[in-house]
């Protein structure tokens, strides 16, 4: 039985075999061409066979090496910050500036330890009341500070 | 004299009110977000980026610089009062600079980084406007093959001086030069790696990348551990330093300019080398009855002057050959190209007002500097106290709002959580994400510069070992990585990496 001895060599090995996998599939679709008149998959193929061997040698060294552990991750943080800015993303054409980024800031709070109520609630006040200033007002970027889905335009 | 009137010309496109006005900005938000936890120059550069799109080339150029020094001397800063270097270049005067700032002599360290920095500023200044014209005539008869070989070289010596397993970073700067070949193929115009969907279609945004990677990436990690910062409260009133003070400072400035302008030029360099190495000098060549460690003023002065002058002279490679020496200036080609200016030789002949305004317009920013930081220190020490809770919300509006504002498109906001999350793995498995970056940015010019020395070679890949420039550089570039991977300068360097 093999066991993983050095988890980061190995889960990296196995990250980069998953984008190769993804990049290799990509390249079905390419014309390959000669080293003389390359075509538009060759550089992109010599850099996925690339991938693949260092990915290989990271997982092979996962057996073969002992190294740390990976460490605990900190899934809620991740999955917070990660879901405000999506929010942010999906919401800005219909809520505008000011309500979307209200919801985004407001949502992120909750990434940090310990979530303070009137710590969260000012911060976007802060934020957003500034944000508008300097963006919209400011620097005068094309964004509706109301959109569409609360009356504005 | 060429030098003279040159900088006579830059001085003329440097200092016209709007240039001086957004250098000014520049270096006081720099320095401003520099000081803030937990953002050092490339993430406050990568986050400020998008702000710049809408200047022109030469006034972006220019406040992109004045953010660089700022961040770098607010990293400086938060060094000395907390101990908490804010960036790669400031690592070694954390150890000296914090000592002496527990001894109460914060502001002779603050002082001694301040003049440091301007005088080696003011010395690369003048090397760059010296060394960096013959350079891009010496380069402007480059071909294809040289051109790549000098890439090839450049992301070379990127690997050799990341930290960590060279195996993770050479796959990260073939990732990047992966993720950089999305998009419309530049000979065939066929879409590669698009997967049928048309935000794909121009490639992955640069900014995207960027700010996910070195913003929000940064944010969880910081997230998983929130540091405690406490910073000194020591007199910051006694910032001129004493005759015998002075007169110690001397000789380390001297050195550590000289140390850290050879060494930001060399591909892979910038600030980061020079700093280690001055510190080692000084700590070899210092009188001083006080042991370095303990808070000698030398191992702030050489460094510190060092970190300056590489952070300077590293814009040679990037202005006048286009290849980028470290990440801060990956940033500033990826800005250039936004700009639509091709990053080369070229830029010198083609764009004197941007090369020349940006040169004399470091000069300017680091008198800035000078005159805006002692001043203001107190408000620094306070910013540097902010609760992390506080500025992680700030730290996502802005990169949220940047970001879109690039291309009005959400699903650049999309893109930059999706990086944001791989850029906070690949750190968690020890891969750094620098070389990524790196690779990311050359790597439409590098596969241009491959496919038309092949063509030029009928096929023929020995093209890059005949002509001697590229041989030359090529052997250098299979040199670097040779020896990073030999047992007994593997140990020595790890060490190195450990200190």
């Amino acid at each position: 039985m093999l066991t993983i001895r050095n988890p980061k060599d190995f889960f990296t090995g196995l990250l980069l075999l998953v984008i190769a996998a993804v990049f290799a599939y990509g390249l079905t679709e390419l014309r390959i061409g000669t080293a003389y008149r390359m075509g538009p998959g060759y550089f992109p193929m010599v850099l996925t066979g690339m991938l693949t061997i260092f990915a290989l040698i990271l997982v092979v060294s996962g057996f073969r090496t002992d190294g740390e552990p990976i460490g605990e991750i900190p899934w809620r943080a991740l999955f917070i910050v990660t879901v405000s800015i999506v929010l942010y993303g999906i919401t800005l054409k219909g809520l505008g500036l000011v309500p979307a980024l209200a919801l985004t800031v407001l949502l992120s709070t909750f990434a940090a330890k310990k979530w303070d109520a009137k710590a969260a609630i000012g911060v976007t006040i802060v934020l957003v009341a500034a944000c508008y200033g300097i963006f919209l007002k400011g620097l005068g970027l094309p964004i509706s500070p109301f959109g569409p889905w609360v009356g504005g335009y | 004299m060429d030098i003279i009137s040159n900088l006579a010309f830059g001085f003329d496109h440097a200092l016209t009110f709007t240039n001086i006005w957004y250098c000014f900005i520049g270096v006081l938000l720099g320095t401003l977000i520099g000081v803030l936890p937990g953002l050092g120059p490339v993430a406050t550069i990568a986050m400020l980026l998008p702000i710049t799109f809408g200047l022109p080339p030469v006034t972006a150029m220019i406040m992109l610089a004045g953010i660089y020094y700022g961040a770098q001397y607010g990293g400086s800063t938060t060094a000395i009062l907390v101990n908490l270097p804010g960036e790669p270049g400031s690592v070694v005067t954390a150890i000296d600079g914090h000592q002496l700032a527990r001894k109460g002599k914060a502001g002779l360290a603050l002082f001694t980084a301040a003049v440091g920095s301007f005088f080696a500023g003011t010395v690369a200044t003048f090397l760059i406007a010296g060394f960096a014209p013959p350079l891009a005539a010496v380069a402007l008869t480059f071909g294809p093959a040289e051109y790549f070989s000098l890439m090839v070289l450049g992301l070379a010596a990127a690997v050799a001086l990341a930290h960590g397993s060279i195996v993770k970073a050479l796959a990260m700067v073939v990732l990047g030069l992966l993720l950089g070949t999305m998009g419309q193929d530049l000979y065939t115009g066929a879409p590669r790696f698009t997967f049928g969907s048309t935000e794909f279609a121009d490639g992955i945004d640069f900014t995207a990348l960027a700010m996910g990677v070195f913003g929000i990436g940064e944010i969880i990690r910081n997230l998983e551990s929130a540091q405690v910062r406490e910073p000194i409260k020591s007199r910051l009133r006694d910032l001129i330093p004493t005759r015998e003070e002075f007169k110690a400072i001397i000789a380390p400035v001297l050195r550590g300019t000289g140390l850290g302008s050879v060494l930001g030029i060399l591909p892979g360099g910038g600030a980061v080398l020079g700093s280690f190495a001055s510190y080692s000098v000084e700590k070899k060549l210092s009188k001083n009855p006080v042991p370095f460690g303990k808070g000698a003023i030398e191992g702030v002065a050489g460094p510190e002057s060092a970190n300056n002058a590489g952070a300077q002279t590293s814009f040679i490679p990037m202005l006048t050959l286009g290849i980028p020496s470290n990440p801060v200036m990956a940033l500033m080609i990826g800005a250039l190209i936004i700009q639509g200016i091709v990053p080369g030789p070229n830029v010198i002949t083609d764009k004197p007002d941007l090369f020349w305004g940006l040169i004399t317009s470091m000069w300017v920013g680091n008198a800035m500097l000078l005159i805006l930081n002692l001043p203001l220190i107190g408000i620094w020490v306070r910013l540097m106290t902010v609760p992390y809770n506080l500025l992680f919300p700030a730290i996502i509006a802005v990169c949220c709002i940047g970001v879109y504002s690039v291309s009005n498109n959400p699903f650049d906001v999309y893109l930059m959580a999706i990086f944001g999350v791989i850029g906070y793995f690949l750190v968690k498995l020890d891969c750094e994400p620098a070389p990524l970056l790196l690779g990311f940015v050359i790597g439409k010019l590098l596969e241009e510069y491959l496919r038309r020395a092949m063509l030029l070679s009928r096929g023929d890949p020995l093209v890059f070992f005949e002509r001697p420039i590229s041989a030359t550089l090529m052997i250098l570039a299979i040199l670097a990585l040779v020896l990073v991977l030999l047992p007994s300068v593997r140990k020595k360097r790890e060490e190195a990496f450990r200190e």
